[in-house]
């Protein structure tokens, strides 16, 4: 039985997805122009984001894809919000409304950078990344909207619940960069990059970057953690039980608290640091995939 | 024999200075770190015995073999495992270690001047020049005051330093990770934990014998629980009728705590707190109140017996023992709250409310073993010793007759779980918890930097320095220089 809500829900998600898979023909079809396009990149030191990048030829069909990508996050944000309203509470009660709500955060994250730098060249993942959670969600996970169980009603699940997705979404987002960094530096030696790879910047760039996202977000995964052992004291009776999706945010907690440490303190840069961050970034990933779906404890909520 | 030239005389003293110096050096710190990590991954992978027993009794069935040898790793409780435990205090000893001398320098840097000017300043990035005039100095001065840099003024030249914050930011996440620990630790040793189930109408009073599972840490002593009683008047529990799934659960109850009485609501993130007790609502299920006679139809045994929910419609089993009966009887009860008979399973419970309730038992007789000096279970009876004389089941009202006696429902009421937890470390791991997160944010946020200005014949001369390469320097610097320059 399906409220009008939860169908207005339904309808917005899936026309997000559309508009999605719009954006990522529009980013494809930028990312093979472009590949005609001769690279004269300025070397400048410091300021490369900008600078590396040559939109001159390929602005128009960024600008479609880039625009795609601001629809496709407002009708998201429009079927979460209905999923919202049809279930009466937070829309985190299960695993499909973790996962939209997931794709939501991580396109607004990557919309919100890109108002401050020139980050395009990350639109094709980004919207095939949103595209194939949603398509997840929907096709596997997918759950009538329902009530929430005692434990989770709770002010603390909003809070706690929207900054551990917010952290993910970054945590990812520096995964990604870290990923492309150990892609890019394979051709940096030996051979010049291949043409539709020319965009992307530098391979310092990009070290930077993973390691800014990284040191920007760990306060507030920080703050997740501690949010949700205070909400784990008010309904189970401790802050602290070593239940798996709490020792696994833990694992996480110190793997980000490490990357800093080598990054900071011992100096790393380039291969080490991308790996570590990878690592790190894995932990997380695999306290939402396994645990969620095959683990025990308190926190199985993925209702499937 | 160059190794030997580098290694000194090592004395004692020199062995451990050389340890010290190991552990608390940044490469120990970070492998520590990352140690942890990895250390706390089995105990997410392989069943724990403080939460889940049943598993790792699963577990010994399933490996008999391989079983005994996680046991002697600590494998099935990593968190209190001699090697988990290792890891984290040398992390910590090299915390402090580490910590503490950089506090004590931070906070002479803080009080000291800032280095003065270096001679070369255009061998300095952010390196700017231009046309001096009478004022430049003194403007330079206003502006650092203005904006609070820390100064040092020498002739012609000022060196200005901000963003001291960021160490401190740092120190105080590090320093404030050992509150944390400690108020961890202190609540594990000091603390208490504690489960009863009370019916509905029941009184709690809140020692030791009430309970059903209790247990204390190291350090306390098992004669000082808060002495308050709990009476459970009234529980709600309301449930989706299309999933059976819970939607609220509420315990209406009269406290009665160092004379004063009061009536409250217990929900189950709504704990009652007493000091650093708190009192939960954890479970809920059913205790059927039965009436037992004997052959001569006198009473020997009537009262609510609470039993142990299976499944998510709450069907109940457990046992009435009746010792008083001559010769003893049992009884192996399983009840349905909402009643109904599939082919496959036999009878079910298909709702967790009292909707059509019904108790089914089977029912022994012979020696319950109450006296062989081993502690029961009241939720399980020793049948080896009985033989069976019948099966049967009754409804609420209902009177089932058998050899030698009979049996009541007269009413079915529900019981809660109380779980009782006494935590007096979690305001200090709180507290901890919250520091860290201002530190984090002062040192990750913070940015430290240095501008330099000097005054010479050939004009004005400025450079700048930002400590880990933190962005924004440029904008400042030009800021600083156009206010110099008097153009704002
Ligand atoms: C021996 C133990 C430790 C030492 C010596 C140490 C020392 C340091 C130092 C020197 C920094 C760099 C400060 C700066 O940016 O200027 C740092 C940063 C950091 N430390 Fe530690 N630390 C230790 C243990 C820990 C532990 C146990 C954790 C948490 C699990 C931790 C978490 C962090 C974090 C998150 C940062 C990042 C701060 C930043 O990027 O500026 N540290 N630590």
């Amino acid at each position: 039985m399906l409220t009008t809500w939860a169908y207005i829900s339904n309808y917005f998600v899936y026309s997000a997805m559309l508009v999605f898979a719009l954006s990522f023909v529009a980013h494809a079809f930028e990312t093979a122009f472009a590949v005609r396009t001769p690279e004269n990149a300025d070397k400048t030191e410091g300021n490369l984001l900008v600078k590396t990048l040559d939109y001159k030829r390929t602005e128009k069909a960024a600008r479609i894809a880039t625009a795609l990508m601001i629809l496709a996050f407002f009708l998201l944000l429009v079927g979460v919000v209905a999923r919202g309203i049809s279930a009466k509470h937070v829309p985190w009660g299960n695993m499909y409304e973790f996962s939209i709500t997931g794709a939501l955060a991580f396109t607004g994250a990557y919309l919100i950078a890109l108002r401050k730098h020139d980050l395009r060249w990350l639109g094709l993942f980004i919207s095939i990344s949103a595209l194939l959670t949603l398509g997840t969600a929907v096709t596997l996970l997918y759950r009538d909207s329902a009530p929430l169980v005692p434990a989770l009603q709770s002010p603390w699940l909003v809070i706690h619940v929207i900054a551990a997705i917010i952290s993910g979404g970054v945590f990812l987002l520096a995964n990604v960069v870290a990923g492309a960094y150990l892609y890019l530096e394979r051709f940096e030696d030996k051979s010049a990059r291949p043409g539709w790879l020319q965009r992307v910047p530098s391979l310092e760039l990009l070290d930077q970057l993973s390691y800014r996202l990284v040191a920007f977000v760990f306060p507030l995964w920080t703050f997740s953690v501690i949010a949700g052992a205070i909400w784990a004291e008010s309904a189970w009776g401790r802050y602290w039980g070593w239940d798996p999706k709490e020792t696994w945010a833990f694992i996480t907690w110190v793997a980000y608290a490490a990357y800093l440490h080598a990054r900071v303190t011992v100096g790393w840069r380039g291969r080490r640091a991308a790996w570590l961050c990878i690592f790190a970034g894995s932990t997380f990933l695999f306290n939402y995939v396994y645990v969620n779906v095959w683990g025990t404890g308190k926190h199985t909520y993925s209702g499937l | 024999m160059s190794e030997q030239r580098e290694l000194p005389e090592l004395g004692f003293l020199a062995l451990s200075r050389f340890a010290w110096r190991q552990l608390t050096s940044m490469r120990t710190a970070l492998i520590l770190l990352l140690l942890l990590g990895v250390a706390a991954i089995p105990g997410s992978l392989i069943p724990q015995r403080p939460l889940n027993p049943m598993a790792v009794r699963e577990f010994y069935r399933n490996n008999p073999e391989l079983a005994p040898w996680y046991d002697r790793a600590s494998l099935f409780d990593v968190y209190a495992s001699p090697w988990f435990s290792a890891i984290y205090i040398l992390l910590f000893i090299s915390l402090i270690g580490c910590v503490l001398p950089r506090s004590v320098e931070h906070y002479k840097a803080m009080l000291a001047k800032p280095p003065a000017t270096p001679k070369n300043l255009s061998r300095l990035s952010h390196y700017q020049q231009f046309a001096k005039e009478d004022e430049s100095l003194d403007r330079a001065t206003q502006w650092f005051r203005k904006n609070r840099f820390r100064v040092r003024a020498e002739g012609n030249s000022i060196s200005a330093e901000k963003g001291y914050l960021r160490e401190t930011g740092n120190l105080l996440f590090h320093l404030s990770l050992i509150l944390v620990l400690v108020g961890v630790s202190f609540g594990s040793l000091f603390g208490m934990n504690g489960y009863a189930i009370v019916n509905v109408g029941e009184r709690f009073i809140n020692i030791p014998t009430t309970y059903d599972t209790l247990s204390f840490g190291k350090l306390k002593g098992d004669n000082s629980l808060q002495p308050f009683q709990i009476t459970v008047d009234k529980f709600d529990a309301e449930y989706d009728p299309k999933t059976s799934a819970p939607l609220d659960y509420t315990a209406w109850v009269t406290v009665e705590d160092e004379g004063k009485i009061s009536k409250q609501v217990v929900k189950v993130n709504q704990p009652l707190t007493f000091g650093s007790t708190r009192v939960y609502l954890q479970a809920n299920g059913y205790s059927p109140v039965v009436t037992v006679r004997d052959s001569n139809k006198n009473v020997v045994l009537q009262g609510p017996v609470p039993l142990l929910p299976q499944d998510g419609n709450l069907r109940s089993i457990g046992v009435i023992k009746v010792p008083d009966a001559d010769p003893a009887i049992g009884f192996v009860v399983s009840f349905l709250p909402t009643n109904a008979r599939t082919a496959s399973q036999g009878s079910v419970s298909i709702y967790p409310e009292l909707l059509d309730p019904k108790l089914l038992f089977s029912i022994w007789q012979g020696d319950l073993g109450l006296d062989s000096g081993v502690p029961q279970s009241v939720y399980k009876m020793d049948t080896e010793n009985m033989t069976q004389i019948g099966l049967g089941s009754v409804k609420p009202g209902d009177t089932f007759n058998y050899s030698n006696g009979s049996i009541t429902l007269e009413t079915v009421v529900p019981w809660v779980n109380l779980q009782v937890v006494q935590d007096p470390g979690k305001s200090y791991a709180l507290i901890g918890g919250i520091l860290a997160i201002a530190g984090l944010l002062t040192s990750l946020y913070g940015r430290r930097r240095r501008i330099w200005i000097r005054v010479s014949d050939s004009g004005v001369e400025v450079a700048g320095l930002a400590r880990n390469s933190a962005p924004g320097l440029e904008d400042e610097v030009d800021k600083f220089i156009s206010f110099v320059k008097g153009e704002k």
